[in-house]
């Protein structure tokens, strides 16, 4: 057995944002919430929605009689976060809960800021507070907080088309997550070996193919390649190539560069990274290259530590001795 | 209907963080493991799993799962964005339809990578409920008071749940939490995310599952005691939690009428509830009584591994069934917020 080494970890977030199209219903709503607003959907039924849905969850009919609720109403249940996270509505301790507006019949999911959980309990009256800026999204809705009020509008007030929002078309929903990435078994043993600028393949068990880099198993057999570790050139050949001429972000090289398919002296696999001290117009297909590593003292655990190949200054190889990793 | 069956499971520990492995590593031993025991090898016509890119927090992450189990030359195979029992419902009907005689099925997940509770806000609606970053936990726990509150299960019914099933995991050597524990001092401890108490909520889990069914033929060509899936089924409810009755699982018991679960007794039941109210809807949902074994592995409450726990639930019931003297065994996986999806399956001898 291959022994189990300790694993890299590296921190990693995930983030980006989506724009969503609202369509009629839903732009509608955040309309309203914009304006100050809460807006629900009327079913055939004669029951009220909100949030509004744009389908009638039981029979699947198209929905669009928009009515107007309160911004009060009653909480139907709760649950207490005693340690908020940072992308919850609420700074302190808060409830999530689901709240039923006044005129409407099904409850929606929203904070209320009630300071202490002795001061929740189903059947609560609650009011919106709303947030200072609003630009037609949930949020709008800065949170729930207690409330004496008692119910004023039973019933949701019907809409003409001019009582109607002006509608939002896009929202914004950002997300961002952060994660620990765990490297595994072989990835960590291959930059652990090129943080000391060895380039470390691993051989199948099966064939005797060599991979690399190396993900710990041999993709046409299904079997784990931990067991033999194999050290490759650190000097190949070009199966292939393209001259990059778009910029992209975390770009470590000057427009325009050729990005190449590598096949490594002693790998059965191709990788690919970037070629200089070579005009573009110079680099083919059989092309012997030779990598330039970072100064010794810069090293880390990255593919990083290879700065980019350059030409070996050898005769090409020949086209057999690469032909199959096309 | 073709007759088919489950002909091999493996599974991996469930752990709280696999701290030297990646999800593929984990998945590794575990699929070969499946295929060495079911006596196919190599030899299997479909191949389907159930991940999800979030867990990793990398885009196309189940691809290199493929690394796992030999994709060159081209396999056929396909991936489900849920539980590994899903994989397994849609290589069950590609066998039923007569596109394959085998399938290995397997999921896999790694949740510890990132914070678990938030990255399921992400399965809510994405205009109304994401953007409020609803954690899991407080998701289950809006559904627990409105069954509280409704009184169709209490808090020490939630707690006696919790301990059946982790005092049933001690003969589990994959669980996670398990042990003896006292009722009356579980209700003592202080609320996770009131109403619910951590023993109430299924561990964070890394972990794999990997699976073998075949049709009838090859199953009991290579199989001695083949458990036979003599239904499944699977409904889903709407997203949006205002407009479903959060305290019954009406979709349990859509599925569980398709799947047949009352033609006869279940000795048997593997429930993925994830919270301990949930596991009592289900019991409710499924209508077992007094002569069935409920979570005799322990269920999720004893180990959780997303994307994996319902395809156990399954390898679980299909081992009562194969080894344990069970006649007939209801498995059932879940996925989504509150029990919004469910999965129900019966194994008979």
């Amino acid at each position: 057995m291959t022994e189990v080494v300790h694993s890299l970890t590296a921190a990693h977030r995930l983030k980006y944002t989506y724009k969503r199209s609202t369509g009629p219903v839903l732009g509608r709503f955040f309309g309203g919430l914009r304006d100050g607003r809460v807006l629900g959907i009327r079913r055939a039924d004669g029951r009220v929605m909100v949030p509004p849905k744009e389908y009638d969850p039981d029979s699947g009919a198209a929905l669009s009689e928009l009515v107007e609720v309160a911004d009060a109403g009653t909480v139907k249940s709760w649950a207490w976060v005693a340690r908020p996270r940072e992308k919850q509505p609420v700074g302190r301790p808060f409830a999530y809960a689901l709240i039923q507006l006044d005129g409407a019949d099904t409850p929606l999911l929203h904070a209320v800021d009630a300071g202490e959980e002795r001061r929740m309990r189903t059947g609560m009256r609650v009011k919106a507070r709303w947030a200072a800026e609003r630009s037609g999204t949930i949020r709008d809705i800065a949170c729930f907080e207690p409330s004496d009020e008692p119910a004023k509008l039973a019933k949701a007030k019907p809409l003409g088309e001019a009582e109607l929002p002006e509608p939002v078309e896009l929202i914004r929903t950002p997300v961002e997550l952060d994660y620990s990435y765990c490297a595994g078994q072989a990835a960590s043993r291959f930059l652990r070996a090129i943080e000391g600028g060895k380039l470390l393949g691993q051989r199948c068990p099966v064939d005797g193919k060599v991979y690399f880099p190396t993900r710990g198993a041999c993709p046409e057999h299904g079997v784990p390649t931990e067991g033999e570790m194999v050290e490759v050139a650190d000097k190949g050949t070009i199966v292939s190539f393209s001259v990059v001429r778009v910029p992209s972000e975390n770009l470590a090289v000057e427009l325009p560069f050729a990005a190449v398919t590598i096949l490594l002296d002693g790998a059965d696999t191709t990788f690919t990274h970037v070629m200089s001290e070579c005009r573009l117009e110079d680099v083919h297909m059989g092309m012997r290259v030779q990598a330039v590593w970072l100064p010794r003292e810069e090293w880390t655990t990255s593919m990083r530590n290879i700065k980019y190949f350059k030409p070996a200054g050898e005769a090409d190889a020949p086209f057999d001795s690469y032909k199959d990793h096309l | 209907m073709r007759d088919v069956a489950v002909i091999s499971f493996a599974q991996s520990p469930s752990v709280r963080r696999e701290v030297d492995r990646n999800e593929v590593e984990i998945l590794m031993p575990v699929v070969r493991e499946a295929r060495e025991r079911s006596g196919l090898g190599q030899d299997i016509d479909f191949i389907c799993s159930g991940s999800t890119d979030y867990l990793a927090g990398q885009s196309f992450a189940f691809v290199s799962g493929l690394d796992a189990i030999g994709a060159w030359p081209p396999v056929s195979e396909s991936h489900v964005e849920a539980d590994g029992a899903w994989a397994l419902y849609e290589a069950w009907v590609k066998i039923q339809m007569g596109y394959a005689d085998s399938a290995l099925v397997y999921g896999f997940g790694k949740p510890s990578m990132g914070d678990l509770p938030e990255v399921l806000a992400l399965q809510l609606d994405p205009y109304l409920v994401t953007p409020l970053w609803p954690d899991a936990v407080s998701v289950a726990a809006l559904q627990a008071r409105l069954c509280l509150d409704a009184g169709v299960v209490s808090e020490r019914a939630m707690a006696e749940a919790a301990a059946r099933d982790r005092r049933n995991a001690k003969g589990n050597p994959f669980a996670q939490v398990k042990g003896d524990f006292e009722v009356e001092k579980l209700l003592g401890e202080p609320y996770l995310v009131s109403p619910l108490r951590k023993h109430d909520c299924s561990p964070i889990s890394d972990g794999a599952a990997a699976m073998v069914i075949a049709a009838g033929d090859v199953a009991r060509r290579v199989c001695k005691k083949p458990a036979w899936i003599t239904g499944i089924a699977h409904i889903a409810e709407p997203q949006d939690l205002g407009v479903r009755d959060l305290t019954r699982s009406r979709s349990t018991e859509m599925a569980a009428e398709k799947a047949g679960v009352g033609k006869g007794g279940i000795d048997a039941a593997e429930l993925h509830g994830p919270f301990s109210h949930q596991v009592l809807l289900l019991e409710r949902a499924l209508g077992l009584g007094s002569g069935t074994k409920v979570n005799p592995s322990g269920g999720a409450l004893a180990g959780n591994p997303m994307m994996a726990a319902g395809l156990i639930r399954i390898g679980e019931a299909a081992r009562c069934v194969a080894e344990g003297g069970a006649r007939r065994a209801v498995a059932h996986a879940s996925s989504g917020p509150c029990l919004q999806q469910n999965l129900v399956c019966v194994l008979e001898g």
